[in-house]
């Protein structure tokens, strides 16, 4: 099986790491085209395809040059339809091709949302195990001046939503490529949903074949006075916003669930066992999204580890202003999750907010 | 400038038995007297399994179906042009043509009767499970069709059905061009009823045809007297020589009625015309092709009435089988949720024990 020689990383990655020299260092958009170039080179069955993977931009840079090493039966661009190719590909995974569905944007897999909800994560248990479908989905939310209502959706609320789907939200170079691998071999559908945000950011990533395990989150930052469980690009956020509330006296716990379904509950109620206190932050809507799950999850398993109510930092549930002021407005982020930690640990003192520094750094305009 | 035509095209009607028994020489595609009799068999079987799930439903002893009487032709033709190494991609209507694959007739049952355990086929390979959703199998076969292309299985085709409501589905048109496009070794067939649920053909489309649709993504489109059951053998192993050779779909349009009705829960007397089905009834299927092998001396009312026996007794045999039931616990649907066991759901199956019991159940 050319699966079995890629190794699961038991090794859990610490930012510190990010100092040491031996380290290579790529960007988030390179890892994941690494994943997709060693998949694409591990088994014959792996194929990509979506709009625009062969054109010059490359999907954000994720498919640059993968075509040319590839060619074009392994790697191609697709007629417009949402729908029909996420059936296509489940048709494909059932007939055993491991196939790579690439989406730009998750606002569009509404349109696919019969293949993916009534199709690919129910075909196990419709066929009471006998037919697996073995895809993986990718998505990217866009945010930025203009992405507006229709092409900027975080809908990760919509995607956990379903039994048979398994849903991963990287926020580091390191995990995209170690999740994207191990998604690519699940034997399940496997959604993921990137970040924009992210793809520029540039962090240690080996070049071997490795895989992160699906359904493990991971503690960024140890604290003692709160949890801050997030997922995704908000990773950073709450990673910034961690590190001025340590300038301020608050220890603040950061947890990086990365994926969503399977949820990591033990990671999140084992923070919450330690801090009492609890934000979880998404960049999706807050009204049945996952913040709202999280937040059951802890005050149905964790009440009694509770010392304040929970914090919840999300996006107003109102869809995306186009306009740059409004946009900028709409999204949470930091400042929001360090509000958010003052009204938990000490209510009602204002304190100035300092500059703040970044997780990883960003590459040069 | 004048106007000059830009493309021209044809769909043409295929008919090669006549309902009044008159057989083409030039298109008959000469089946052997062996095979001749296995389709026959084949349809009586699926004929007699049908009317009897009507009975086993009416009697409350299996759920709501989508009954085939009348389609006989149209399921069984065309899975005597397939091997072993093509796939069958169903709709939900296609009994004769599942049976023909090897899919014993408990497993449709089971299925029927609301068991995930009806859509596993032990031993019977390349055959899709009952698709309910209209349209959604098209996609999946052009899905199959890419693979197999990809991997260069040049003796491998997909066969997929789909009534005439689906080709309204958006599916429909997502999966024949992308087929198209990638040049799929794939066949459409379209079962053209008449009636979805209770949407006539002209409520349903503009065109005269639903073989006229191919042609809109490159593709022939053929339109064949669906009661014919060597029409439709024919038709279907050309359509098969045709992607075997690398040069993509067919679609074949069947022209068959819905002699029942859309489900057990459907009553077609509120919305047609009972003359209407008397007609079709009169085309019926078996008729038609028993008179040829009556006219070929291979066939007589002994032989019916010895296959009418035997057929009820497999059958019989297939209900009890059916009836006996899967063992199985009673947290049994907590199992492939996953394709992989022990994901996620092992809290809530250990709750669901608690609360609702545990041991063994069956149908």
């Amino acid at each position: 099986m050319p699966w079995s020689k890629v190794t699961p990383e038991t090794h859990e990655p610490d930012f510190l790491e990010r100092e040491d020299p031996a380290a290579r260092r790529i960007t988030h958009a390179e890892a994941i085209r690494e994943s997709f170039d060693q998949a694409l080179g591990i088994d014959t069955a792996v194929y990509l395809m979506g709009q625009g993977v062969n054109d010059p931009g490359g999907m954000f840079g994720t498919c640059r040059g993968l075509l040319e090493t590839h060619g074009k039966e392994r790697v191609f661009d697709t007629p417009l339809a949402e729908n029909g190719l996420m059936g296509i590909a489940v048709g494909s995974a059932i007939a055993g091709m491991r196939p790579i569905y690439l989406h730009n944007r998750p606002d569009f897999l509404l349109l696919a949302l019969d293949q993916l909800a009534n199709h690919a994560a129910k075909w196990s248990f419709m066929t009471a195990g006998a037919v697996k479908v073995p895809l993986v989905i990718w998505s990217c939310i866009g945010r930025g001046w203009g992405s507006a209502a229709q092409h900027s959706q975080a809908l990760q609320g919509t995607f956990m939503h379903f039994p048979g789907l398994k849903l991963i939200m990287p926020s580091t170079g390191y995990d995209a490529k170690g999740l994207m691998l191990a998604a690519i071999k699940d034997k399940n559908p496997v959604l993921i949903l990137e970040h924009r945000f992210n793809f520029k950011l540039i962090g240690p990533v080996p070049e071997k074949q490795y895989t992160i395990p699906i359904g493990k989150g991971v503690v960024r930052r140890s604290g003692k006075d709160l949890s801050i469980v997030t997922i995704s690009q908000m990773v950073h956020e709450a990673y910034a916003a961690a590190a001025c509330l340590a300038e301020e006296g608050i220890d603040a716990e950061l947890v990086d669930l990365r994926s969503l379904r399977p949820l990591d509950e033990e990671i999140i109620l084992e923070s919450v066992a330690r801090t009492g206190r609890l934000i979880v932050a998404d960049h999706g809507w807050k009204t049945g999204g996952i913040t709202a799950e999280i937040s059951a999850l802890v005050a149905e398993k964790g009440f009694a580890s509770l010392r304040a109510p929970i914090e919840r930092v999300t996006a107003p549930d109102m869809p995306t202003p186009a306009g740059y002021t409004l946009e900028n407005a709409f999204y949470a982020g930091k400042e929001e999750i360090i509000e958010a930690a003052r009204r938990l640990v000490r209510q009602g003192q204002a304190i100035e907010i300092p500059d703040l520094p970044t997780l990883e750094e960003t590459v040069a305009p | 400038m004048p106007l000059k035509n830009a493309h021209k095209f044809t769909v043409p009607h295929l008919q090669v038995l006549s309902e009044k028994g008159t057989l083409d020489k030039k298109l008959d595609p000469g089946l052997s007297e062996t095979q001749l009799l296995r389709l026959y068999r084949a349809m009586t079987l699926a004929r007699e399994a049908d009317q009897r799930m009507l009975r086993l439903q009416r009697q409350g002893r299996m759920g709501t179906f989508s009954p085939s009487t009348g389609q006989e032709a149209a399921a069984c033709g065309p899975m005597l042009a397939l091997s072993e190494r093509d796939w069958l991609v169903p709709a939900f209507r296609e009994l004769g043509a599942m049976l023909m694959r090897g899919v014993p007739l408990h497993r449709i049952l089971l299925f029927w009767g609301g068991w995930e355990e009806g859509n596993v086929f032990p031993g019977v390979e390349r055959t899709l499970p009952i698709a309910v959703i209209v349209a959604s199998q098209i996609p999946h076969a052009a899905g199959v069709a890419y693979s197999l292309k990809y991997r260069g299985e040049k003796d491998a085709a997909v066969v997929c059905y789909f009534g005439d409501g689906a080709t309204s589905e958006g599916d429909f048109h997502e999966g024949m061009n992308f087929a198209a496009v990638w040049k799929a070794p794939v066949v459409f067939i379209c079962q053209n009823n008449h009636w979805a649920i209770s949407t006539p053909q002209e409520k349903q489309t503009g065109s005269k045809t639903f073989a006229q649709k191919a042609i809109a993504y490159g593709i022939p489109g053929i339109q064949v007297d669906g009661n014919d059951p060597l029409a439709m053998y024919k038709a279907t192993r050309d359509a098969l020589d045709r992607a075997n050779n690398g040069e993509g779909p067919t679609m074949i349009e069947a022209l068959t009625y819905r002699v029942s009705m859309h489900t057990t829960a459907d009553d077609p007397s509120k919305y047609r015309d009972t003359a209407e089905v008397e007609v079709w009834k009169s085309r019926d299927p078996l008729i038609r092709l028993r008179n040829l092998l009556n006219e070929r001396g291979l066939w007589g009312e002994e032989k019916e009435a010895a296959l009418l026996a035997e057929i009820k007794g497999e059958i019989d045999a297939e209900v009890r089988i059916y009836e006996h039931g899967i063992e199985a616990r009673s947290d049994i649907a907590f199992d492939h949720v996953f394709a992989s066991p022990g994901v996620e759901l092992e809290e809530q199956r250990a709750a669901f024990l608690e609360s609702r019991g545990g041991g063994s159940t069956n149908a």
